[in-house]
């Protein structure tokens, strides 16, 4: 890149909240599990007249516990807002939302790029209800717009960032770790493939001496359209170098929004020149307002469960693992509960459990930890107790079996697979065979 | 606003017509910048009230908090045939309208 250029990089990321039903009625939410069209839909979603919405709470709850756990304020007053603006996906013409008083503000989450940390400010993070879901047709030779309402008012988190970002790969590393975030506080799937997690990077360029003094360009661009980390990466490096070609012919790009064509691996422009949105946002009518005692933000805190880096340090720590170790352990919270189900029992070293879940040699899916941690002891090469308490018990079934002792004295093979049978019996099945059979020849020559 | 642009212009009404998808005449326009001032006008009355100690709100009822439990109500569910039943085309169980650009 241009060292006289850096980018300014900011994100919205919109993530469908995993509640039972929608975000303002009782319907269904399952648009992506729904086996026809249009079959999750009721008078509020449809944007009858009359209809009223009521907001779900726990779609509430769960977008102030994700602003908790960015960091964010919880102001103890909040509404919702109507954008209003037309487009087929859209029944009642405007789009429930806040605008001025979000659940949460103010926050930020941490991040580590190459050996540099950094912190990415979250200027707010609100709630909202999904559109319906549009597909392009041909019928009847005419070139229509299908529309299933059945995603029509599913629970929608909207995160907005400061431009604090300043590169593709520490806006990849900010996203990857804000999904790890949503799966481990199991509010949404956060799948991008199914659009539960949706992505839109905000990018400008600016000139280093400029953005050093604090200031910002005076433009960017959104591109939509994007459903992976890697995609964005790529979309952000496609903008960056136009950008940067843009402004050396003295010119300033356009502030537009962009759509990203994977396949040819460019961004392409979305709407014509027209006039910026104009929403007028006004205070939604039908919902009263919500007020929060500070006991109650108390008490969504502590629904917050461990999260990445504190389970990361705690494993590091409590394990003694490597930092390499823990990163892919505590990736995803299932495979780290189940890593630790497997270490509470003790009998295998932490170590060894994680080598065997890092590299596969199990399938986790496929076994209980207890499970796994058998296998693990009877593939064991070493033995798993310490050696002392394994001759212990050796000794002593030595001295209580007299006469299998004498018989493999007198050169009967089967007397040792007798006593290696009782030494197993003691110890439960902990002892290495080998190792027990060395000990045992020893002792008995 | 205050008293001196309760005054609309012509073209912010064609402004207003096209966010409100509404397609004017020229002589409705005209008819529309005269009615939509004096409606503005008459609630611009309301600027004669000392509110000085007066909070600001945007909800009267005075109620909060109103929410409603996680739990799906198949009993206000329609079905596919009752969601399309008013609708002008469907097509497959889906509603149908005229291309739109591909945005999102
Ligand atoms: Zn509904």
């Amino acid at each position: 890149m241009n060292k006289n250029y850096h980018p300014i990089i900011g994100m919205e990321i919109h993530v469908e909240l995993k509640t039972a039903s929608k975000m303002f009625c009782g319907c269904k939410n399952d648009p992506f599990g729904a086996p026809k069209p249009n079959i999750y839909t009721c008078p509020v979603c449809l944007g009858l007249p009359g209809a009223l919405p009521v907001p779900n709470r726990k779609a509430v709850e769960w977008c102030i516990i994700l602003g908790l756990a960015l960091n964010c304020d919880i102001p103890l007053f909040s509404k919702f807002d109507r954008k209003n603006y037309f487009y087929p996906d859209l029944p009642k013409g405007y789009q429930i939302s806040q605008y001025d008083q979000p659940f949460a503000v103010g926050g930020y989450l941490n991040i580590t790029s190459g050996k540099e940390k950094k912190r990415i400010g979250i200027t707010r993070v609100h709630l909202e209800e999904d559109t319906g879901k549009l597909m392009h047709a041909t019928v009847d030779g005419k070139k229509v717009s299908l529309i299933d309402f059945n995603r029509s008012g599913v629970p929608l988190v909207e995160i907005v960032t400061e431009p604090d970002l300043r590169s593709s790969e520490e806006a990849r590393i900010f996203l990857k770790k804000l999904h790890q975030i949503i799966r481990y506080l199991e509010i949404s799937d956060a799948d991008m493939e199914k659009g539960t997690m949706r992505l839109e990077p905000n990018i400008s360029v600016s000139e280093v001496s400029k953005s050093r003094a604090g200031e910002l360009p005076p433009y960017k661009v959104e591109v939509k359209n994007i459903n992976s980390f890697s995609f964005a990466k790529k979309a952000i490096d496609y903008e960056v170098n136009r950008h940067i070609a843009i402004l050396e012919t003295g010119s300033l790009p356009e502030q537009e929004t962009r759509g990203w064509d994977e396949k040819k691996g460019i961004t392409f422009s979305q709407r014509s020149k027209e006039e910026a949105q104009d929403y007028r946002y006004f205070p939604e009518p039908d919902i009263p307002p919500i007020r929060w005692q500070k006991s109650q933000i108390n008490s969504f805190k502590s629904q917050i469960p461990e999260l990445p880096d504190r389970k990361l340090t705690r494993f590091i720590k409590e394990y003694v693992l490597s930092e390499y170790d823990a990163v892919i352990l505590t990736d995803e919270k299932a495979v780290a509960a189940y890593f630790e189900k497997a270490a509470i029992s003790k009998t295998v070293p932490a170590k060894t459990i994680t080598n065997w879940i890092i590299n596969k040699k199990a399938d986790i899916k496929k076994l209980s930890p207890e499970e796994l941690v058998k296998l693990i002891q009877s593939k064991s090469q070493v033995s798993s107790m310490p050696d002392k308490e394994l001759e212990e018990i050796i000794s002593k079934i030595i001295s209580s079996n007299p006469k299998a002792v004498a018989d493999y004295r007198a050169g009967k093979e089967t007397a040792m697979m007798f006593l290696l049978g009782q030494v197993m019996r003691e110890t439960r099945g902990r002892a290495d065979a080998n190792t027990t059979r060395k000990i045992l020849e020893t002792k008995l020559k | 606003m205050d008293k001196a642009s309760t005054k609309l212009t012509t073209d912010e009404i064609k402004k207003l017509a096209k966010l409100a998808n509404l397609k004017l005449t020229e002589a409705q326009i005209k008819k529309m910048a005269e009615s939509v001032s004096s409606v503005l006008s008459y609630v611009s009355q309301l600027k004669s009230l000392n509110t000085t100690d007066t909070e600001e709100t945007s909800q009267v009822t005075g109620q909060e908090n109103v929410f409603r439990d996680d739990v799906v109500d198949a009993e206000r569910m329609l079905s596919q045939a009752e969601a399309l039943s008013n609708s002008k085309n469907n097509h497959n169980g889906y509603f149908m309208v005229k291309a739109i650009f591909e945005e999102v």
